[in-house]
């Protein structure tokens, strides 16, 4: 993608010769779409179809081909860890911002456990500014659910939503709690906010390493069971019942976790969910020789899980696929298992990993895109997430076939910490645009 | 034996390191069990010294305490000749904050010719062997794998017993943390033991079976007929209330009496890896019963078992005199 030959940019772009893709509607056909300033000015099958004599493009509009390549809404991010404030040698707001750019995602919500913790206003409007001031993507914050993530006295939950954050959660510790959680559930009912769970018993996983079973068992490395998440889910599953209040389960790794919310769902109740792509891209098997980029919480599960979790992706009990975006340094990684810190980067391979639920069959692409785009949007109320005339011009242009091989060294991200580094993929991102402005263009 | 055994033969042992025994192949194991037999003789004779290891340095790098395996290593190393250095990291380096990786390098850079590395956590020694060019033994990695006491273990029993394959053995207590009972279990299935595992359901591993061993939670039907029974220690952290509720009540259902010993075969042999904890897992009267019980056998096997360990990987270093060695990776 190069600007040769292109009209020059006038604040009009218009995208030809796409594949247009908008999961919230349904739409796939060849087309085109034009951006006016921030926003999608029109788009449409019909648009600018005239082949080459590109029928009903302004004359102040900048052209780009897509030479039928996918555009789509960008991908939006519901978790992530930035690392900024506190660990800065690990990823930045700027490192973070450029990985999701790189990985087409114009919209990322970061975890609050930052250092100071996302607990008040202040932290939230410091990362508020901070993405401002690298104005790639679109950074979004979830507030902490208690004082200090300590899960005890909840936050301001009132003010900080006020201030724009999109959720709370202890982020990647469980509010274990019960009362906490009723109160939280409860409280949260008057803002419109869901709170957000990382669903593990902490009791019954503590200390542990990986998925309990075999591996775990001659590896000698103590196990976390399955139904540390189970139960969790079940206990606030309960709360929810009793509240009314709006939960989401964060990365689902579990057979049982996913039936449980299959039921809720069915039930009526006001629950959502996500997973990662490690959790249906991989099983505990990764773990293999101590390899402690396999590491992550919750541990890499058992296959019969991971095929459960592309089962409920495809029959939408879970709404949303996340990175669970990780960054380690080399010095937190290599380590011995047991020390090494949990979690993987994953902003920059979540578009072709989950690519691979379209190429080995289990789904088409345009269900694969909604848990990427309008399913992200509706589960935090934002209006991105899709093709509307007025809306944001927030967009990717991606090549869906295209091989190409996962090197951790070619990320963006500070931490080059990926469960897929080696992995050969197919699906690419050419181009991501955020308001309008491209923020990434691949140079090959 | 019929034929002398020829360890610096690196086709008959193509491991750089001896980190596990899981995936060593019955020629390999009876290859160094063949050769401690030799050196089982020449340690009970005035002169012990030997050469095999002259000019080479052998490092004794121990993370987690240990009296028993480090000084067996050590003694193992002079017998043949070498020059022993013993290294205690968990009171140092680690305490500076000295990473694993850096301590590894750091060790590299001294060019010893052997590692001998004990590790408080699953893997930590195999991460160490990645960073090191030398070879390197596992003395003991958290939960995962003892390969030298899982060696003299099976020479104990092999000389008492006079094979291995078809003989029933019984691994008793907590199976779960023990090291010990991993590297056993992988020996003794290797070589066509049967293997049982009797333990308390909580320190039962998660999917034991699949190690290829029969699970029993009581210890009468679990030791029926075998003909060695296998004590492990139970750390005194697991005895209050976390694992087992007591000590008392641990040593009325899994300690080892002659009540309940008998059940095993009349000639059944008694084995611990000492060091034991007596009226916990192990009676005394059991434990000294000088026709039944092998412990101090085992530890004289262990010096043994641990020089054909470092004869054989340091046959496959390169020689002394900067010829290449039979090294394969």
């Amino acid at each position: 993608m190069t600007a040769n030959g292109e009209k020059r940019a006038t604040g009009k772009v218009a995208y030809i010769n796409a594949r247009l893709l908008d999961p919230a509607t349904g739409l796939d056909a060849t087309g085109g779409l034009l951006t006016v300033g921030e926003t999608i000015a029109d788009f449409g099958p019909g648009l600018f179809a005239g082949g080459q004599f590109e029928v009903g493009i302004p004359d102040d509009a900048q052209v780009i081909d897509c030479k039928g390549a996918c555009l789509a809404p960008g991908l939006i991010d519901i978790r992530v860890q930035l690392r900024d404030p506190g660990e800065e040698h690990k990823e930045t707001i700027q490192s973070g911002s450029r990985a999701a750019a790189a990985g087409g995602v114009t919209a990322m919500v970061c975890l609050p456990n930052t250092d100071p913790p996302i607990d008040d206003v202040s932290v939230l409007e410091f990362i508020a500014r901070r993405a401002r001031e690298v104005k790639l993507v679109k950074v979004y914050a979830y507030g902490a659910l208690t004082r200090g993530l300590e899960g005890r006295e909840i936050t301001e939950i009132g003010l900080m939503a006020e201030a724009g954050a999109m959720g709370f959660t202890d982020g990647v510790k469980a509010t274990a709690d019960a009362t906490v959680m009723r109160r939280a559930l409860s409280y949260a009912t008057a803002f419109g906010k869901p709170i957000i769970q990382h669903p593990e018993e902490p009791s019954l996983a503590a200390g542990g390493e990986m998925n309990e079973g075999e591996i775990a068992m001659r590896l000698g490395l103590k196990g976390i069971p399955a139904v540390a998440e189970t139960i969790m889910v079940e206990r606030d599953l309960r709360l929810v019942e009793l509240t009314g209040g709006r939960y989401h389960a964060a990365h689902l790794s579990t057979a049982g976790a996913i039936q449980r919310i299959r039921e809720a769902k069915a039930n009526g109740l006001p629950v959502t969910c996500d997973t990662a792509p490690h959790y249906f891209a991989l099983n505990e098997m990764a773990v293999g020789d101590y390899r402690t980029f396999a590491k992550v919480s919750p541990p890499l599960r058992a296959e019969a899980d991971r095929r459960a979790v592309i089962e409920g992706i495809k029959d939408g009990t879970v709404d949303v696929i996340a990175s669970d975006h990780a960054p380690q340094d080399q010095d937190s990684k290599r380590l011995p298992f047991t020390q090494a810190e949990f979690g993987v980067v994953g902003l920059e391979t979540l578009l072709p990993i989950s690519l691979e639920l379209v190429h080995n069959a289990h789904m088409s692409l345009i269900e694969v895109l909604a848990r990427l785009t309008s399913r992200p949007a509706d589960v935090l109320g934002l209006r991105s997430g899709r093709l509307a005339k007025g809306g944001p011009a927030d967009l990717v242009l991606f090549d869906p076939d295209r091989p190409w091989r996962i090197e951790d060294g070619e990320l963006n991200s500070k931490s080059k910490n990926s469960a897929f580094d080696g992995r050969p993929v197919q699906g690419r991102v050419l181009r991501t645009v955020v308001d309008g402005r491209t923020v990434y263009t691949l140079d090959r | 034996m019929s034929v002398a055994p020829t360890p610096s033969d690196g086709t008959r042992f193509p491991h750089k390191n001896l980190l596990g025994i899981e995936g060593l192949s019955p020629d390999e194991i009876t290859l160094l069990l063949d050769l401690s037999e030799t050196y089982v003789e020449q340690n009970r004779r005035p002169d012990k010294k030997q050469s095999v290891l002259r000019g080479r340095t052998l490092i004794n790098l121990f993370f987690e305490t240990s009296t028993r395996t480090r000084t067996s290593f050590e003694l193992a190393g002079k017998r043949l000749g070498g020059d022993v250095i013993n290294i205690s990291v968990s009171d140092s380096a680690i305490k500076k904050g000295e990473t694993l990786m850096d301590t590894a390098m750091t060790l590299n850079a001294m060019h010893a010719d052997v590692l001998v590395v004990r590790h408080p956590f699953s893997g930590g020694v195999a991460l160490l062997a990645q960073k090191v060019n030398c070879a390197v033994i596992n003395a003991g990695d958290g939960s995962h794998e003892h390969p030298t006491q899982a060696l003299l273990d099976a020479l104990t029993i092999r000389r008492r017993k006079g094979r291995l394959a078809g003989l029933t053995v019984a691994i008793c207590g907590d199976v779960m943390h023990s090291r010990v009972a991993r590297s056993n279990i992988h020996l003794l299935n290797t070589m066509g033991a049967r293997v049982r595992i009797v333990a308390p359901p909580t320190l039962v591993p998660a999917q034991a079976d699949r190690l290829g061993v029969e699970v029993f939670t009581e210890m009468e039907p679990g030791i029926t007929d075998c003909d060695i029974v296998m004590m492990l220690r139970l750390q005194s952290e697991r005895m209050s209330g976390s694992f087992v509720p007591s000590v008392r009540e641990y040593f009325h259902f899994w300690g080892l009496d002659y009540e309940k010993l008998g059940a095993a075969k009349p000639e059944a042999l008694i084995m611990h890896p000492g060091p034991m904890n007596r009226g916990v897992e192990i009676d005394s009267e059991v434990a000294d019963d000088v026709g039944r019980s092998l412990i101090h056998e085992q530890v004289e096997m262990g010096v043994a078992v641990r020089m054909a360990c470092l004869e054989t990987l340091v046959g496959q270093l390169p020689s002394l005199d900067g010829a290449e060695g039979n090294t394969a990776q």
